[in-house]
């Protein structure tokens, strides 16, 4: 179905879809040629090994119109941790919506503001870096992403500014209309000695088959600090493709976490090149998936300079006749002496059905680093739960409680309470009847 | 309280020879037991399987437990039927707080009888009360049920877990063994004082040394899955002299 992609684009360019400062539609047309030549992947392609987007593929998926549901606050409660006072952009089936964000009283040093003010307010901002971090060469959904995005959040902070209050940044499928792809594109410029968090959410108000393709470009500059914090919870019947593109500088620490329950089928890239001396990331993430869904987590941490280190755990709890991938790649350049490398991956297999494939994979091409990495599979441990119930925990309890601990155990990373609290919450929720 | 009649169990799953090949054993109020033993005799899979291991299979026999049937029961059952095993390897839950873990299981045990639950608050005060007895720091709470403690801190634990559940039969499974001599005394006061004159011990140990701190009323000497001798407490310190060659030997004198 490529073609209709190819079709729809030039659609799209002939109505003034390529709205933005004039690099942009050239960008935009070999952005789509490029989709054209890749197509999308294979699972004969080595990245998408384990996960095959024929169900993306063969469905012919429509630019969102705008909302045919009017949208209101409320129906935004379930998802903003009852903190209306943090900044918050909200996007309706792609769009940007006014009335329900709130980013006009925002701290000293930070902007927030959707990819349309930003062509015209924050131009060199964007020529600077949009596009730059997130490369569609080999990369059909980023392609496509780039050929079509129309909105999505920009975030800046300026050097030294230290921002407490999270960025929230809701992106809400009003789920009227099966078919409908968003784009979202969003860029976070965290600035010498900057530090936020910025959470991106994916939620829907119903349940249709739709598909977001979401490409984030984040830069930490010398010293930032940058939480990142993505909620997949798209609709169970939704399709769910996010790229979370990340380079740092010198000393900067980027935080990221991905917590992933939604989608029936989604894939999440989290890549960072550490390309500055004693910078570090931190990448965390949780899945949980039931029923027929399908997870996938890719990472890769490039360590390009010397004296970099990267932390990684991703927890996966999988139940019914779901799949979950994680690869995770730490990649070690010639020059990246004293590289201080960990990664673990578990997973808990509630159900004899359900399925993990697991690939963590270090290529170290310099001599001098420490790197570990590991993956478990396992089931909840039957001693364990004799113990809990030799102690009056009934067997079920015992069960909930020990699968809990398992997830939780990730979600306490997250330095934020209110996050951590509201994950921990969700997350209890899910596996306590 | 407790009357045990020709027990036997093997390991679940086999078909492989039995572990307990017959015992008898009954324990009333007040009494404290010792079963001792070598290496094999079966000691701790009668442990096990009074506590409702579902790794161990009963093949005959019975045990009842103030006239209920306690093999019919599941573990929780017989938890809130007043039956405790202080495990020999207490088992680490990273993620749950021993805190919420203890208060869980408090509370399931209220509920089972009908009584109001405790909340996080009462709770506290509750444990705060027993921590000295095992010289417990508080802290210990706060950290995930037995991961990373030491031998000597799983052990108190499971004195703790004990002082705060109160159980009509306590049964230790070598609880003494990894034990430095303070940590067992602590461990063996806390047992004392724990001591009730409606509930029961069963001391279950290799070594005569733990028999020193909890007097027993009662020594059992099992060998290849039967008790072979009962004795007073004098038995613990004739056993301790000869070596459990002597029960053997005394075994195959009587086949």
């Amino acid at each position: 179905m490529t073609q209709t992609y190819v079709n729809d684009f030039a659609t799209f360019a002939a109505n003034g879809g390529s709205a933005g400062p004039g690099w942009l539609p050239p960008l935009r047309h070999s952005a789509i040629e490029r989709f054209s030549a890749l197509g999308f992947p294979t699972t004969k392609n080595e990245d998408w090994h384990f996960t095959s987007v024929a169900p993306i593929a063969e469905r012919e998926f429509q630019i969102a119109p705008p909302a045919a549901r009017r949208v209101v606050a409320s129906d935004l409660a379930p998802f903003t941790f009852g903190r209306s006072e943090w900044p918050t952009l909200v996007f309706v089936d792609g769009r940007f919506n006014a009335e329900l964000s709130s980013a006009e009283s925002l701290p000293r040093g930070l902007v927030v503001m959707d990819l349309k003010r930003a062509w015209r307010e924050a131009s060199v901002l964007l020529e600077q870096h949009l596009t730059k971090i997130a490369a569609f060469d080999n990369d059909a959904f980023t392609a496509l992403n780039t050929a079509f995005m129309s909105d999505g959040a920009v975030v800046h902070l300026a050097a030294d500014a230290v921002v407490d209050t999270p960025i929230h940044l809701i992106f809400v499928s009003t789920g009227i209309t099966d078919s409908l792809v968003t784009y979202p594109r969003n860029l976070v410029v965290a600035e010498r000695n900057s530090k936020a968090t910025v959470i991106e959410s994916y939620v829907p108000l119903g349940d249709a088959a739709y598909f977001t393709n979401a490409v984030s470009e984040l830069v930490l500059r010398t010293g930032a600090t940058l939480n990142h914090i993505k909620l997949q919870r798209e609709s169970e019947k939704a399709f769910h493709v996010g790229n979370v593109q990340v380079t740092q500088e010198r000393d900067s620490h980027m935080l990221s976490f991905s917590f992933a329950t939604g989608a029936a089928l989604s894939r999440t890239n989290v890549h960072t090149s550490l390309a500055g001396e004693g910078c570090g990331a931190t990448l965390d993430g949780l899945y949980m998936v039931d029923g027929e869904q399908h997870v996938d987590h890719q990472t890769l941490v490039e360590h390009i300079e010397p004296n970099t280190f990267s932390r990684e755990l991703y927890k996966g709890v999988l139940d019914g006749a779901s799949h979950g991938v994680f690869n995770g790649r730490v990649y070690v350049h010639s020059k990246a002496q004293k590289t201080d490398g960990k990664q673990q991956n578990n997973n808990l297999l509630l159900s004899d059905r359900a399925q993990i494939d697991a690939k963590p994979q270090l290529e170290i091409f310099a001599d001098d680093v420490r790197c570990t990495h590991g993956a478990t599979v396992g089931r909840l441990d039957e001693v364990a739960l004799f113990y809990m119930k030799s102690r009056g925990i009934a067997s079920d309890r015992a069960r909930e409680l020990l699968t809990y601990a398992f997830a939780a155990d990730v979600i306490e990373n997250i330095e934020i309470p209110a996050i951590r609290d509201e994950l921990e919450e969700q997350t209890l929720r899910r596996f306590t009847k | 309280m407790l009357t045990i009649q020709d027990l036997h169990a093997r390991v679940a799953g086999t078909e492989g020879r039995e572990i307990l090949k017959g015992i008898d054993l009954t324990v009333n109020a007040g009494e404290v037991h010792a079963v001792m033993g070598p290496n094999g005799s079966g000691k701790s899979t009668l442990a096990q399987v009074l506590a409702g291991n579902p790794a161990y299979e009963v093949t005959g026999g019975s045990a009842v437990l103030d006239g209920q049937d306690l093999l019919e029961m599941d573990p929780e059952v017989r938890a809130q039927a007043g039956v405790f095993m202080a495990f020999q390897y207490p088992v680490e839950i990273p993620g749950v707080s021993n805190a919420y873990f203890l208060r869980t299981a408090y509370n399931e045990i209220r509920k089972s009888k009908g009584l109001p639950e405790a909340d996080p608050l009462e709770f506290l005060d509750i444990m705060e009360e027993q921590l000295a007895l095992v010289d417990m720091d508080p802290g210990m709470l706060n950290r995930s049920v037995n991961a990373g403690f030491s031998g000597g801190e799983k052990k108190r634990n499971e004195i703790l877990q004990m002082a705060v559940l109160r159980p009509r039969l306590a049964i230790l499974d070598e609880t003494d063994s990894g034990l430095d001599i303070d940590a067992l005394r602590i461990v063996a006061e806390g047992v004392n004082k724990l001591k009730r004159p409606d509930s029961a011990t069963i001391v279950v140990t290799h070594y005569q040394r733990l028999l020193n701190y909890i007097v027993p009323d009662f020594v059992h000497v099992l060998s290849a899955g039967r008790i072979v001798k009962s004795g007073g407490k004098e038995l613990a310190l004739e056993l301790e002299a000869k070596g459990y060659e002597w029960v053997d030997q005394k075994e195959e004198a009587l086949a």
